[in-house]
């Protein structure tokens, strides 16, 4: 069985159809990138993954089943009123010194103290993939990892996300308008098309 | 700020208002009969007169409890029903004529209904505060649920939160400003409110001696306790619930 079997016959936001026979098999390690223009129903397909929509005509089996989601959304959400180090304890209900390691694994040693406003957009979307991988995800799921990130942040996540997926071999999807964004991952990355 | 503006928006601005208010007073109570407007040294002296009898300590004692029992009554019932009705469109739709309802109720037929049904007991005087307070703090608290951020609570529903740390981490701290705001409205109506129920019904409390004074037309009296109370209301609002506030809305200023 694969780690990720997604079917969905339809998916309708009112009259409008969005998503229409969407077949999608992802084995166990794979990392497979969704393109497609904006507003073709990317992150809404994440969102059925995650079972965060459950209003659709179709079926989601992950092995194992009940595996956790890792979810990097688009936007960060942080708790605003907890530190780094609170919102990874709190969310993925690990240990301080857990969390104080993932900061380091994320290039943000010391930084676990600040509340999410004091960082960058660049730096809570590494606090965000702290968090999605210290639940040790069965299924990573990245929403536009790097969506509004200046080229050079942006450059610099790329190369954290590309040591990370190496190291460890997690099930991802990661949805993308840009294609380009996907080179310089260093993973082998299967591109289906919405 | 340059010095000069800083100080006249300062405690400078404040001492000034304090006396000029002084100042009229006693320009108006020098112009007046003493029985009618008793001038403040008069007021202060009563003060001093009920302080060291004890009466004024018993009376502002039992009507600050009232206050407090009913605020927390009140507080606790309005945040459950008004995150139920911001949370739960059906529950909102049912309960919102009731809302509608107990808002436009008079505060004073609460009270008198509450007297006659369930006679004049603490029960009863406590309820009726309630009952006035609790639809201010549901139409507060609603609003605050139906601001939540959605997006927080489907980051916490994939991270498998659980409810309860759903609610003490997502919810409630978004909820904080609404339920300040209507904490501190509601200590401030509340103990108008208390007043009135002890004026009209109980053998105790502030508004208890307001009326007797009121019968033996001891101006300087009422004068001496509503001073006295609103002395302790401030002590409750500048001690507790502004402290309070900062420390809810503190992460807003990192």
């Amino acid at each position: 069985m694969s780690a990720l079997d997604v079917h969905i016959r339809a998916k309708r936001f009112g009259d409008a159809t969005v998503l229409r026979d969407v077949r999608l098999r992802i084995a166990d390690g794979e990392v497979v990138a969704i393109t497609g223009r904006s507003g073709i129903g990317k992150t809404t397909l994440l969102n059925i993954i995650a079972s965060l929509d459950r209003s659709f005509d179709g079926a989601v089996a992950c092995d194992p089943p009940g595996g956790g989601i890792g979810y990097v959304f688009q936007e960060p959400r942080l708790l605003p009123w907890r530190t780094v180090v609170e919102n990874l304890c709190l969310t993925a209900a690990i240990t301080t010194s857990e969390a104080e390691r993932w900061l380091d694994a994320v290039g943000l040693s010391g930084q676990g103290g600040k509340v999410p406003g004091q960082l960058s957009l660049g730096m809570q979307r590494r606090v965000a993939v702290a968090r999605a991988l210290a639940i040790r995800p069965a299924i990573l799921l990245l929403d536009e990892p790097f969506a509004s990130l200046d080229q050079e942040t942006a450059s610099e996540l790329r190369v954290l996300l590309a040591r990370l997926l190496a190291e460890h071999r997690t099930t991802t999807l990661i949805v993308t308008h840009d294609v380009t964004e996907l080179s310089g991952l260093g993973v082998d990355i299967r591109q289906v098309s919405l | 700020m340059p010095l000069r503006a800083s100080i006249m928006s300062g405690p400078l601005v404040w001492l000034a208002s304090l006396l000029t208010l002084l100042a009229v007073w006693l320009v108006a109570a020098a112009l007046t009969d003493p029985l009618i407007l008793p001038g403040p040294l008069r007021v202060l002296e009563v003060v001093g007169r009920e302080a060291a009898s004890g009466e004024l300590f018993r009376h502002l004692g039992v009507t600050l409890y009232r206050v407090l029992l009913s605020f927390v009554l009140a507080m606790s019932l309005g945040v459950m029903i008004g995150l139920l009705m911001g949370l739960r469109p059906k529950v909102d739709r049912f309960l919102d004529l009731w809302l509608v309802f107990f808002l436009n109720l008079p505060a004073l037929v609460v009270m008198i209904l509450a007297y006659i049904w369930l006679g004049p007991t603490e029960v009863a005087a406590i309820l009726a505060v309630m009952i006035n307070k609790v639809p201010n703090v549901v139409v507060t608290v609603r609003e605050g649920a139906r601001a939540l951020d959605p997006r927080l609570a489907e980051m916490a529903r994939v991270f498998r939160m659980s409810r309860g740390q759903i609610l003490r981490h997502v919810v409630m701290p978004q909820m904080a400003p609404f339920i300040a705001a209507a904490a501190r409205s509601g200590i401030a109506l509340i103990w108008k409110i208390v007043l009135v129920v002890e004026l009209l019904g109980r053998g105790s409390g502030v508004g208890f001696k307001l009326h007797l004074h009121f019968q033996l037309f001891e101006i300087d009296a009422i004068l001496a306790y509503a001073l006295a109370f609103i002395a302790i209301m401030q002590i409750v609002e500048w001690g507790v619930l502004r402290p309070l506030e900062r420390r809810a809305s503190r992460w807003r200023h990192a």
